[in-house]
């Protein structure tokens, strides 16, 4: 039944895992040297990175899926009212972008404070200021994207005012709910900076979410531009 | 010794009564309270379904307490028409969203994947529990809708719209019974990318040592790929459900188009898609019937080379299979649209890679009943549900082949051939895979045998019975019975009621049979024979090798060092007919996988 | 070896017996009545197809007749070999060596490829010339228009009388109250006043008519079995379909896509009728108009 391992096994030489081949694909963790025991694992990615990538494809279909719905009813009937998109989002993409690259500094400089063995933040201060800029930055953002709806709205343009309406606003809502997802990623990474039990890996996984946001609103702008 | 990887979950054991069993973050809990909340939806959905069938087989009869049930709905205890639907729709709202997408899949998949990839626990715990208890939740509101005025929607699980978007003037259930289930099915959705990221992520980074992705048995291959499937699949549905909320509380016509007219008044919408809707629908729904199979058939494949005690002819080709069968899922929903007003080239480029996907699933069961030649095959309850999904699956299979083709289509679109199609391979198959996964892992989950002659007679009540409930549907299918009738009164349905007596019949009968399910599951939990060890099966994966129940991190102080494929039976040469994948034992089995 | 097990009963081999377990052999047997019993009503033709009164249908009942033959030939195959492989590898003596099968995974593939997948891919090529024949034709130049209108819980048809042409429909005048079905204005439509309005699709055998569908409310659809046509109404976009029948009588047609609590009573009669018959029909309609 359940077995222990009392001594090293003996393994056949020709049975000896290869690199690149008969080693069991690529994310396999017997180690070519064969001595099961002792070695650390490191081939794995940490499950924070494989986990936001999942999480990013499922947004990436929602918001696929958003796409095609405006693409099939804006095809499907003629009563499209084109209208001009308020100027603040252009301002508010700039504050996106401009947080994304605020991200990425702090990312380098606390990544850089990280030892090499470990990954964890420790004892010295961190280079946190531009970690609260981005998030300053990204609330800045919803703030001008509520400007916006408001704006629309004071205009009299509501969510069923007309279908173009109802996709410009079920899109923008939908991405700043993700926003703030994102900002309250922020500020966990920022609560476990503070207390120096931050992962190396819950930042990267944090900062690769917010660059998505910062993508994803590209694309959307796009999208809205050429179609509302 | 401490854990080997620097991703290992640490979490002490919890103390208290809340932390161990309610709001737990150990899968193993979350799974026995996924397999719990299934198995309530599961006796609802039954009970929903024996109301129908009475009505359908008897019209008119007076169902004795109905009309306790609902105030509106059962005058006289006699079943409205409104009433049938509404009870139509729930039973398969239910079935498929709480039975066959949770048991399979979060029940046991919750309980296992990590033990058989040998992880402590998932990454995620916290949202793990998280997921259960927003499915949880999803399951109260969706129920609450039989406790509101109107009740619940009428429009069937698939709620086409327009009718499923212009609210009370529709008919009974149209305005706040389809805002309740859309949000029910929207927050269903986030306890599946819940519990979506979870499955991916153990699977992909929480393998023990030794353990490749080729070493993972063929349960833990059905958990990943159905964990794909719906993070996909269920990404797409929230927002077709959020954008039918819109349609309904703020006003706007993404699915109701302009100049409809019901009791004389125009409808305020314009300009929205009818077909939008079935488009984002069939585009989640054709991938959620195989989120359905592919667990079930991860679980039976388990089940049956444990039974057989061999493998199956090839490892590798199943799982190529069952990922071709996910790949193409997403090619062939417009078959659900064959007639639906699409573009008819479209409905030629949908038929192909509908029979393209027969060729997938024929060589899944080819490979199942090739491998059960020159077997040792074991017969008991599991082994039962097994060999039964496999005929179940190849029925049901089989009469897909003529719905996949449009000309023929047209005869039996919305006719009762579909609905016995998709009970057979999906209905009965995917919980033929629940009871066998059950009975099979009961002792390791409980510690206690389930007993093996109501097991028997579970089994052959249910074989027998489903065959008599479903098979009689193609037939009326192809004599032209339309689906969704409450009541049949055109001239041609009239001579096919007797028929639907025999079904009604056979229901009850198969439903009783659950009973006896029920009852050992209950009793065996409680009074069950101990289990005689933590391996009664002689099964050689990773569930096997740890203590029965398994502790709290799964393995002990141990974890696991994998040196063998999960496989590895009758293997000549070998100290008994099975060595475990944590065995060292060089073994003479040049097809390993490494 | 493995050590014995205690448990009485045995789900797991601990007496070790000649011959084969009893419950698979009743499995076994239970499989081939069942695959049996389900292939009689097919083959006795129990309850069978309505009868085909189209130009178009024989393609699609060939196209029936060979699934139903490749499916029924797999399934009976398949349920048999599968209760005959329980019944015979069902072993209880100890000691017994596994086998593979010959040609082992590789042959299962091929033998998937070769033997569905063609076939699958056959019926599919060939059911394409069904398929065409009901959409791919344009409706014969001499067909007869017909308007068909679904709404909760009736289907209402319109002929476009003498001028050939239909009235448009207004939407805020449709009223069942007041009988216009249509939301007809005949009083300022010039085209409007000759559409003949009834609640049954007469028309003439041999014949062919083209069938305009419009949806009033929600989703409907449109299913004669005998006529071998089911097509669907689209609330906002009005398809169409053409058919010939062959055959004078009365058939239903039933709505089969739900469409709400009517769901189950909504029909209509199909009156294929003589040409003589129909011309007597439409005149006797026009003066009820």
């Amino acid at each position: 039944m359940a077995t222990t391992v009392p001594e090293p096994p003996k393994i056949d030489q020709d049975r000896l895992p290869t690199q690149g081949s008969g080693n069991g694909g690529w994310r396999n963790k017997i180690p070519a040297g064969g001595d099961l025991r002792r070695v650390k694992d490191h081939s794995s990615p940490p499950p924070a990175s494989t986990g936001i990538w999942v999480g990013l494809a499922a947004i990436t279909m929602s918001f696929a899926a958003f796409t095609s719905a405006l693409i099939v009813r804006q095809g499907g009937a003629s009563d499209w009212h084109h209208f001009t998109l308020p100027p603040v989002l252009y301002f508010n993409t700039l504050l996106i972008i401009a947080s994304s690259i605020t991200l990425e500094v702090a990312r380098k400089r606390i990544a850089a404070y990280m030892g090499v063995a470990k990954d964890r933040v420790t004892g010295a201060t961190a280079p946190a200021q531009w970690l609260y800029i981005t998030l300053f930055l990204g609330l800045l953002f919803v703030a001008g994207q509520t400007f916006a709806w408001v704006q629309l709205k004071s205009q009299g343009f509501g969510l069923a005012s007309n279908v173009s309406y109802s996709f410009f606003y079920v899109l923008t809502v939908a991405h700043a709910l993700h926003v703030f997802g994102g900002l309250g990623g922020l500020v966990r990474v920022i609560g476990k900076m503070n207390k120096s039990i931050l992962r190396r890996s819950t930042l990267d996984a944090t900062s690769r979410y917010w660059h998505f946001m910062g993508v994803l609103w590209v694309y959307l702008l796009l999208l809205l531009w050429m179609k509302l | 010794m401490h854990d080997m990887s620097e991703h290992a979950v640490h979490h002490g054991a919890p103390t208290s009564f809340i932390r161990k069993h309610v709001f737990s973050i150990d899968h193993k809990v979350i799974g026995k309270q996924y397999y719990a909340l299934a198995l309530l939806a599961a006796l609802v959905g039954m009970f929903l379904s024996w109301l129908m069938r009475i009505h359908l087989g008897f019209a008119n009869f007076a169902i004795p307490g109905l009309s306790l049930l609902s105030k509106n709905g059962a005058p006289g205890n006699v079943m409205t028409p409104e009433y049938y639907l509404q009870l139509m729709t729930m039973h398969g709202t239910i079935m498929v969203f709480f039975v066959l997408t949770t048991a399979p899949f979060a029940a046991f998949g919750n309980f296992f994947l990590p033990i058989q990839t040998g992880a402590e626990d998932m990454p995620f715990p916290h949202f793990n529990m998280m997921s259960f208890w927003v499915t949880f939740v999803g399951f109260l509101v969706l129920v609450a809708s039989f406790l509101v005025g109107t009740g619940p929607t009428l429009g069937g699980w698939t709620q086409y719209a327009p009718l499923s978007a212009i609210g009370d003037v529709g008919g009974p259930g149209q305005g706040l019974g389809v805002v309740l289930w859309a949000t029910s099915i929207g927050i269903f959705c986030i306890g599946q990318l819940l519990g979506s990221l979870n499955f991916i992520t153990t699977t992909l980074d929480m393998r023990c040592k030794g353990m490749s992705l080729m070493r993972l048995p063929l349960t833990a291959w059905g958990w990943f790929i159905t964990s794909v499937m719906g993070l996909t699949a269920f990404a797409v549905l929230m927002p077709a459900c959020i954008l039918l909320i819109l349609d309904h509380v703020a006003g706007t016509s993404f699915f109701v188009a302009s100049n409809l007219v019901i009791n004389d008044q125009v409808l305020p919408h314009s300009g929205g898609s009818t077909l939008l809707w079935q488009h984002l629908f069939w585009f989640f729904g054709h991938p959620e019937v195989y989120i359905a199979i592919v667990p079930g058939m991860g679980i039976i494949s388990h089940i049956l080379i444990t039974n057989m005690r061999k493998p199956m002819l090839s490892h590798r080709v199943l799982i190529y299979s069952m990922g071709a069968l996910a790949a193409l899922s997403y090619m062939v929903y417009g078959h659900h649209m064959f007639v639906s007003g699409m573009n008819p080239v479209s409905s030629l480029a949908f038929s192909f890679p509908t029979l393209v996907i027969t060729i997938p699933s024929t060589i899944i069961v080819l490979i199942w009943l090739g491998s059960l030649y020159g077997s040792k095959l074991r017969i008991n309850s599991a082994s039962l549900f097994s060999l039964g999904f496999v005929s179940m699956f190849i029925s049901g299979g089989v009469s897909g082949f003529f719905l996949a083709q449009p000309s023929i289509d047209i005869m039996l679109h919305a006719t009762y051939f579909v609905v016995g199609h998709f009970h057979l391979v999906m209905g009965v198959a995917a919980m033929f895979g629940i009871f066998a996964g059950t009975y099979f892992w009961f002792p390791k989950m409980t510690g206690r045998m389930m007993n093996e002659t109501l097991g028997k007679v579970h089994f052959v009540m249910s074989f027998i019975g489903a065959y008599c409930i479903f098979m009689p549907f193609h037939y009326l299918g192809i004599a032209g019975n339309v689906r969704r009738y409450q009541a049949f009164t055109d001239d041609y349905l009239i001579p096919l009621i007797p028929v639907h007596k025999f079904i009604t019949i056979a229901a009850l009968f198969t439903g009783f049979a659950q009973l006896i399910f029920l009852y050992n599951l209950i009793h065996s939990r409680f009074k069950g024979e101990l289990a005689p060890n933590d391996n009664p099966w002689e099964g050689t994966s990773l569930e096997w090798s740890t203590a029965t129940p398994p502790p709290h991190n799964n393995f002990g102080d141990k974890m696991p060092v994998v040196y063998h494929d999960p496989y590895q039976y009758s293997i000549e040469g070998a100290s008994t007919d099975y060595v475990m994948q944590t065995s060292p034992e060089k073994i003479n089995s040049p097809d390993e996988e490494k | 070896m493995a050590k014995a097990l205690a448990f009485s009963e045995s789900a797991a081999p601990k007496k070790l017996g000649k011959g084969r377990d009893d419950m698979a052999k009743i499995f076994a047997v239970l499989i081939v009545l069942i695959a049996i019993a389900s292939a009689v009503p097919i083959v006795m033709h129990w309850w069978p197809m309505p009868q085909d009164i189209s130009t178009h249908g024989h393609l699609i009942d060939e196209q029936y007749a060979d699934t139903m033959l490749e499916a029924g030939i797999s399934f009976l195959a398949s349920q048999f070999v599968l209760a005959f492989f329980i019944f015979k590898f069902s072993t209880r003596t100890a000691g017994e060596k596994v086998k593979n099968f010959p040609g082992g995974a590789t042959g299962m593939v091929v033998a998937a490829f070769l033997l569905v997948g063609t076939e699958a891919l056959a019926l599919g090529v060939f059911g394409t010339k069904a398929w065409a024949s009901v959409y791919f034709t344009p409706p014969a130049a001499n067909a007869i228009p017909i308007q068909v209108q679904a709404g909760q819980f009736a289907f209402y048809f319109r002929y476009p009388g003498p001028d050939g042409s239909f009235g448009p429909i207004h939407a805020d005048k449709i009223s069942e109250a007041n009988a216009n079905f249509f939301g007809l204005d005949t009083t300022n439509d010039q085209d409007s006043k000759d559409d003949i309005v009834a609640a049954e699709l007469a028309i003439p055998v041999n014949h062919e008519i083209h069938l305009l569908m419009h949806s009033k409310d929600v989703g409907h659809s449109f299913y004669v079995p005998e006529l071998r046509v089911q097509q669907d109404f689209v609330p906002g976009l009005d398809v169409s379909i053409h058919f010939t029948a062959t055959k004078i009588g009365r058939y239903e047609i039933v709505c089969t896509q739900l469409c709400g609590l009517g769901h189950y009573n909504m029909k209509a009669y199909l009156e294929v009728k003589s040409p003589e018959d129909y011309d007597a029909w439409i005149k006797q309609q026009a003066a009820l108009q």
